[in-house]
């Protein structure tokens, strides 16, 4: 763990920056309704503020510094204020109504009575976002890999295949599909196809294409060496396949997995983004920004990072074991 | 595969796809006309690429392809217009081309606004910023020990979702589109410029050394060189993420011109063949601008291995 400190300073660095950050870009707003509330301000109409830079403002305002920091609807709040969000939207909800006395229900193993943790489950609370947000990741990721192990086996096997196919893989990669993914929903929508379903359908989209690039380099790996070894045994081409392709790919596969996954949480929450879904951390973006509640895009946001980082450490944690038990860890 | 023996098999073992296929096009043909005249189109067009790889001519990797995606097409056409789908759900094909063409202009000052002025000049910023920076933390293992993690750790963050808050920040046109490029562009880059410029290998070093080259001179004869390929990874993979964030952040507002705002506006008008000929276009787009950096790689690291013929 000698990497701790560093990665502590860079962290440090960016919250700093941040937090200086603030006052400049809430200045303005906070001078503004400090010129309305009839304090002393420098320039003092709207008009002449508008035309003076903003580091001459701050300088001539000092005492309107506080009021940027604290501003109500910031357009860049303190980071701390993030963290309240997601705690207040979280376990806060939970706790309030426990005060409020709700609580005389049979409780159970968390602690908190059925109706607290009804309240949980509740479209208020971020973690309910998070889960319409991740089941359909997931249930897409797992689609879209075995399609992809499925194509890319296909791929390494079958020349035609590997000359028709691959290329258009490959191509696809360079268009900005994730663009259309609102359009994709509202039209299986029309279809017919709701639920889980049609945001899954972009994740695994997504997840799809780094999955079969990856896994036909991996079933590929083995060299001239070991192919010719396996046939010294005369072993059939699937036994090929199952004791050295396959093994020999796994390092791949989880290289893709992990981008995968990743691309498959970013598909879902833009999946969710402009087609008026009312659930899930894309939902929270676009109703922050419709009401500009940052401090809730922020929070969205944050979360959606969480989500990442877990899927990410389930794979990494995954891979090591396996790999670990396979000989195959470096 | 030159790898993979074919035993010996008999006439009837060889052509016994062929019966199974043509078996099942007559049974599904018998049921639905439509589905059998659809698989047989598929069945010919397979049986061959299938023929075709068999070549050894070298035209063969790029017929084959070619033929697949033509197949493809065909394929769509022909269940659009067998089964009558409605337009408002899938437009075939040729509707597609026909909105292409009729509305050139309006597509072309969509491509503009969107292509050039924000994903382009965002790439362009992004990248160079993230260059400066690796450059800037070079000399600092520490820091680049920090930002490694990070920097891969936030690489893997869902960053198109900032939209919102950068549009909120810089207003509806196209530099609030470029500066969620800038984002989405830095830490992928950043990431692999600070592992490109550390791939050059002790014995090159000791060579520069030995010609007492100063830190800059090195850098700029032999480790920013030596860091192209990697660069180059960096900004093929960034070609596809600065149009994915243009025409995203579109969404959230954008003037009335803008490839995403195109596609959200005339979705809603139902007018599904500009949606699609959107689509078409940022697939060209797309394409083209991935073809033109891999282009340049070719010309700039062509002492690379992976660029020898």
């Amino acid at each position: 763990m000698r990497n701790i400190l560093p990665i502590l300073t860079i962290v440090a660095a960016i919250l700093g920056i941040w937090l200086a950050a603030v006052a400049p870009m809430n200045f303005r707003l906070a001078l503004d309704a400090a010129t309305r509330a009839g304090e002393d301000v420098m320039p003092a109409t709207p008009d002449e503020q508008g035309e003076t830079g903003l580091v001459r403002l701050m300088l001539d305002n000092p005492s309107v510094l506080p009021a940027a920091y604290n501003f109500e609807r910031p357009r860049l709040p303190q980071p701390q204020w993030v963290l309240v969000e997601i705690y207040e939207n979280t376990v806060g909800l939970a706790r309030r109504c426990e005060w409020q006395g709700w609580s005389d229900e049979n409780d159970n193993w968390t602690g908190l009575s059925d109706g607290c943790l009804r309240v949980v489950a509740h479209n208020r609370s971020l973690l309910f976002h998070a889960w319409q947000t991740m089941a359909p990741t997931l249930l897409g990721f797992a689609i879209g890999t075995g399609l992809g192990i499925l194509l890319a086996v296909g791929i390494v096997h079958n020349r035609a295949m590997d000359l028709g196919v691959m290329p258009w893989a490959i191509a696809s990669q360079t268009i900005p599909i994730l663009a259309i993914a609102p359009m994709v929903i509202v039209v299986l929508n029309a279809v017919g196809v709701q639920g889980l379903l049609p945001k899954s359908l972009i994740s695994s989209y997504l997840s799809f294409f780094p999955v079969v690039v990856g896994m036909v380099k991996g079933l590929r790996s083995p060299g001239a060496m070991d192919l010719d070894l396996m046939r010294t045994y005369s072993a059939s081409n699937s036994q090929i396949f199952w004791k050295l392709r396959l093994p020999a790919s796994l390092p791949y596969l989880f290289a893709s997995l992990k981008v995968g996954i990743a691309a498959a949480l970013v598909g879902t929450i833009v999946a969710e983004l402009p087609t008026g879904a009312r659930f899930g951390l894309g939902a929270r973006l676009l109703t922050g920004s419709y009401y500009g509640q940052t401090v809730q895009i922020w929070a969205a946001l944050l979360m959606a990072a969480v989500c990442a980082a877990v899927l990410v450490w389930i794979i990494t944690a995954v891979e090591k074991r396996l790999l670990t038990k396979m000989g195959l860890a470096r | 595969m030159s790898m993979m023996q074919t035993p010996p098999t008999s006439t009837l073992q060889r052509n016994l796809p062929v019966l199974v296929g043509a078996g099942i096009t007559v049974l599904a043909g018998l049921i639905d006309w439509r589905l059998g005249a659809l698989l047989a189109v598929w069945l010919l067009a397979w049986g061959a690429n299938v023929l075709l790889s068999r070549q050894a001519a070298p035209q063969v990797r790029f017929i084959v392809p070619v033929l697949f995606g033509v197949t493809l097409l065909v394929l769509w056409q022909m269940a659009v217009r067998l089964y009558g789908i409605n337009q408002v759900i899938l437009p075939a094909p040729t509707d597609i081309w026909a909105a292409l063409i009729s509305s050139t202009p309006i597509l072309w000052a969509d491509f503009v606004q969107t292509v050039v002025k924000g994903a382009l000049s965002g790439y362009v910023i992004g990248a160079a910023l993230a260059i400066g920076t690796a450059i800037a933390v070079d000399r600092s293992s520490f820091l680049q020990r920090g930002l490694l993690p990070v920097g891969n750790f936030i690489a893997a963050l869902p960053i198109v979702g900032t939209a919102p808050i950068l549009v909120m920040w810089f207003g509806f046109g196209w530099q609030s589109k470029a500066a969620v490029v800038v984002i989405m562009v830095f830490f992928p880059m950043l990431v692999n410029t600070v592992a490109g410029l550390k791939a050059t290998d002790a014995m090159q070093r000791d060579l520069m050394h030995t010609y007492a080259a100063s830190y800059w001179q090195s850098l700029i004869k032999l480790r920013l060189p030596a860091a192209l390929p990697f660069i180059f990874n960096g900004l093929k993979v960034c070609t596809t993420l600065a149009l994915i964030g243009a025409i995203v952040a579109e969404f959230f507002g954008s003037p009335i011109v803008g490839m995403g705002f195109r596609i959200k506006t005339s979705f809603g008008r139902l007018e599904l063949d500009m949606v699609w000929a959107s689509i078409a276009v940022a697939a060209i787009a797309g394409s083209g601008f991935y073809g033109l950096v891999a282009l340049t790689e070719r010309q700039l690291t062509f002492w690379h291995p992976s660029q020898r013929k």
